[in-house]
């Protein structure tokens, strides 16, 4: 992505970004033409990561696809508080079927669209974790396997959320769930080996992998309008904090995500074909105890006694992510070298500080 | 013009005729020669345009064609047995969204014990999923029946299944006759779908409806399928005047007329059945065969019809219901209702044992004499299940009572070395 130098003396304040860059250049939210696909009065908990997600993911896609889209909804929070009988708030075409179909579905809609001359219209996919790394996962993996033109995006609230917060696939170790419950000898989540859904999405050899997150919402975009200049499958795994499961402030939700990145715990990056070709470098380094702190899941790690241990094994698995993917290699006092990145000028440290 | 050829490829060609633009396959024995036929008519260009998708289970299978059948896709598949339990949330969401997917089922027999040969417990554990169930007597009627399924299942947005016994028809080589192209065109036009995923007019599909309304819209399903009762008998009439042939409708009767007994059944041991009842036709014995070609919807009134006049009904079934008795006899139960007459079920052919027309006479003799009971398992070899229910009574750990049994038949080798 091309970025733009801009200047910025407005401190204290987070209205940056778009309006001080060329208009070709602004996000597809700050266009008054914007499609609005996820319309207001659904009933999204208040900082729901997933619904802001999910309206920068689908009007990017839409802006890509110059509106030519259908979008396929696993059963979950996103699909749950979006359409309560009678109302939806969705303004495309949007088929809801089940649970685990959803990547098999929006194959079917591709092949029929295919099949009935009109591949104009593009296919967008959408699952929670559950639904994605879970339930879903065997469809997901014939999707893949078939190159079927699919834009899949798995929202990862780490729990399944919609039900009452039990543990998935994707529940990072030592979080609390319902069903992984802050008692006994190994509380919260038991350490295991993790069920990595974009290294998984890079061994099926596909064109396009990403992670991005609600922190950094024009990377979001800019993933989303990427994939959207592709045809096959392709996968973007998006982290979305649940502040009713993660038991943050709802206020806090961007922050909490940019923690996450910017301790390692969750790397952002892109593949295709199996091999990484970009990674967002960390560039303010947090330690995973700062991330933690903000969140109620981990509070059994902090009370009634710190588990020094449990801490040091997530700010390990934080560490490995850093090496593995580069997120602290080269200038850590240059502007960051990943995309999706606006290279402003100005007191950003400061800026950073005050945010917090 | 017919030609010599497996069942299953009649039914691919002609299911090929009917111009499905999505077609799912998955393999599972024994209908997979039809999604392998089709894979090649797709391959070489025969038919198109047409997606053929290898998917990867028949969960989804079932789920591809709900997708391509709300993208405006006329949506095809095929399964059997184990494949039809898999997509069974599939099955019930296909339905429930009133979308009109054609699936072939070559009926097979629900494991455990795995089995791979013919008996209806597949269909039969579906028979509440909202889809409409065909049975085919016949190759032939098995080909028909899916030209009146597309018809019917776009008209009213109701999914049909067409059942054909798995082997016995499907594996059988004959002469068939796969309807000519031009034809299938007139009979069938093209999928005009009542509702769609379209870009230039969008909405939303497959909210959650709660219980404000949720009775609402499962009364519609049920009103579809009786409006499925009124059109499959036209349809069926529309098919004879066209292609010159009797293939579908509610059911169908045999040297009913007169007759005293009656023997209701579906699928292809209707021919062996028939067979039967000509021998004792023969000897001056009153016995008629009603065969039923639509489960679902159950035709009630043509049921109670067709029956009304008998004295004894035979209900021959290749399925039951644990802890129950029959199920199709419970349907035609129903049927008769009020009329007083001496009732039979027979549960025939389970996992492929094949129902010979020796048994039927026994079986008639049975009833004519008065000896045959309620509820009789035939060919039931009574030696086998007295030894294993003998060895339950006596060990605890009288292990797995299929390998004891198959021990005792001397298919297996006679416990460990």
């Amino acid at each position: 992505m091309e970025t733009q130098e801009i200047r910025y003396f407005q401190v204290g304040s987070r209205a940056v970004g778009n309006r001080l860059l060329d208009p070709g250049r602004r996000t597809a939210q700050a266009d008054p033409e914007r499609a609005n696909a996820l319309t207001c009065g659904h009933r999204a908990c208040q900082g729901c990561g997933e619904a802001l997600g999910a309206r920068y993911v689908v009007d990017a896609a839409l802006r890509a696809s110059a509106g030519r889209l259908v979008a396929v909804n696993a059963t979950g929070c996103l699909e749950v508080f979006s359409t309560p009988y009678p109302e939806s708030s969705w303004q495309l075409p949007w088929l809801h079927s089940l649970f685990g179909n959803a990547p098999a579905v929006a194959t079917g809609v591709a092949a029929a669209l295919r099949a009935t001359g009109r591949d104009d219209i593009r296919v967008l996919a959408q699952g929670g974790d559950g639904g994605t790394v879970d339930i879903g996962f065997g469809c997901l993996s014939g999707m893949f396997e078939r190159d079927d033109d699919v834009l899949y995006i798995c929202y990862d609230n780490e729990a399944y959320m919609n039900t009452g917060v039990q543990r998935s696939g994707a529940t990072p170790p030592a979080a609390r769930t319902m069903t992984t419950q802050a008692v006994g000898d190994e509380p919260g989540n038991p350490f295991g080996q993790g069920k990595n859904l974009p290294l998984i999405a890079m061994a099926h050899g596909i064109g396009y992998v990403a992670t991005a997150t609600v922190a950094d919402l024009r990377d979001l975009e800019y993933k989303v309008t990427k994939a959207m200049g592709k045809r096959g499958a392709r996968y973007l795994h998006v982290l979305v904090p649940c502040p009713l499961g993660w038991g943050s402030a709802p206020g806090l939700t961007l922050q909490v995500a940019r923690l996450a990145t910017q301790t390692g715990l969750f790397p952002v990056f892109e593949a295709e074909r199996g091999e990484v070709t970009s990674a967002t470098r960390i560039r303010r380094h947090a330690p995973v105890e700062e991330y933690l702190r903000l969140q109620k899941r981990y509070a059994h790690l902090f009370s009634p006694e710190r588990l020094d241990g449990v801490i040091g094994k997530l700010q390990d698995q934080a560490d490995r992510n850093i090496a593995r993917f580069g997120l602290l290699d080269g200038d850590d006092a240059g502007p960051s070298a990943g995309p999706g990145a606006t290279v402003t000028t100005g007191p950003a440290a400061t800026r950073d500080e005050e945010i917090r | 013009m017919r030609r010599q050829i497996e069942g299953a490829r009649g039914v691919a060609e002609t299911v090929a005729a009917c111009r499905p633009h999505v077609v799912c396959a998955y393999p599972i024995t024994p209908q997979t020669h039809i999604v392998e036929g089709l894979g090649v008519l797709v391959k070489t260009g025969a038919l198109a345009p047409c997606e053929f998708v290898n998917v990867e289970s028949e969960f989804a299978a079932m789920s591809v064609a709900i997708g391509a059948s709300a993208a405006g896709a006329r949506a095809y598949t095929a399964t059997a047995g184990q494949g039809l339990l898999f997509m069974c949330e599939a099955l019930y969401n296909t339905s429930g969204l009133g979308l009109p997917v054609v699936m072939t089922v070559a009926n097979r027999a629900i494991g455990a014990p795995i089995n791979i040969w013919n008996d209806h417990s597949d269909a039969m554990s579906q028979r509440d999923s909202g889809w409409i169930q065909l049975y085919a007597e016949t190759n032939q009627e098995a080909m028909d029946l899916h030209l009146q399924a597309f018809r019917l299942a776009e008209e009213l947005s109701v999914p049909v299944m067409v059942c054909l016994d798995g082997f016995v028809l499907t594996h059988a080589v004959e002469p068939l006759a796969v309807p000519d192209q031009a034809a299938v065109d007139a009979f069938l036009p093209p999928y005009a779908p009542r509702q769609v995923l379209d870009p230039d007019a969008p909405l939303s599909i497959g909210a959650m409806v709660g219980p404000e309304a949720f009775t609402e819209v499962r009364y519609l399903a049920f009103h579809r399928q009786l409006e499925a009762l009124r059109r499959i008998p036209e349809i069926a009439a529309d098919f004879a005047a066209r292609f010159g042939r009797d293939s579908g409708g509610l059911l169908h009767t045999y040297r009913c007329d007169g007759a005293r007994t009656i023997v209701l059944a579906m699928g292809s041991v209707l021919g062996t059945l028939k067979d039967t009842v000509d021998e004792l036709r023969a000897q001056g014995e009153p016995v008629g065969v009603v065969g039923l070609t639509s489960f679902r919807p159950f035709p009630m009134e043509a049921v109670r019809e067709a029956l009304g006049g008998a004295e004894r009904v035979i209900v021959l079934e290749r399925a039951f219901a644990a802890g129950v008795g029959g199920i199709v006899s419970a349907d035609v139960h129903t049927a008769l209702a009020g009329l007083d007459r001496r009732r039979h079920t027979v549960v025939a052919g389970l996992g492929g044992r094949p129902v010979t027309r020796a048994s039927l006479r026994a079986m008639l003799a049975d009833a004519l004499a008065g000896r045959l009971g309620p509820l009789t398992f035939l060919d039931l070899d009574h030696d086998l299940v007295k030894r294993e229910l003998e060895r339950v009574r006596r060990h605890h750990r009288s292990g797995p009572a299929a390998e004891n049994i198959l021990r005792d038949i001397g298919t297996v080798a006679a416990g460990p070395h």
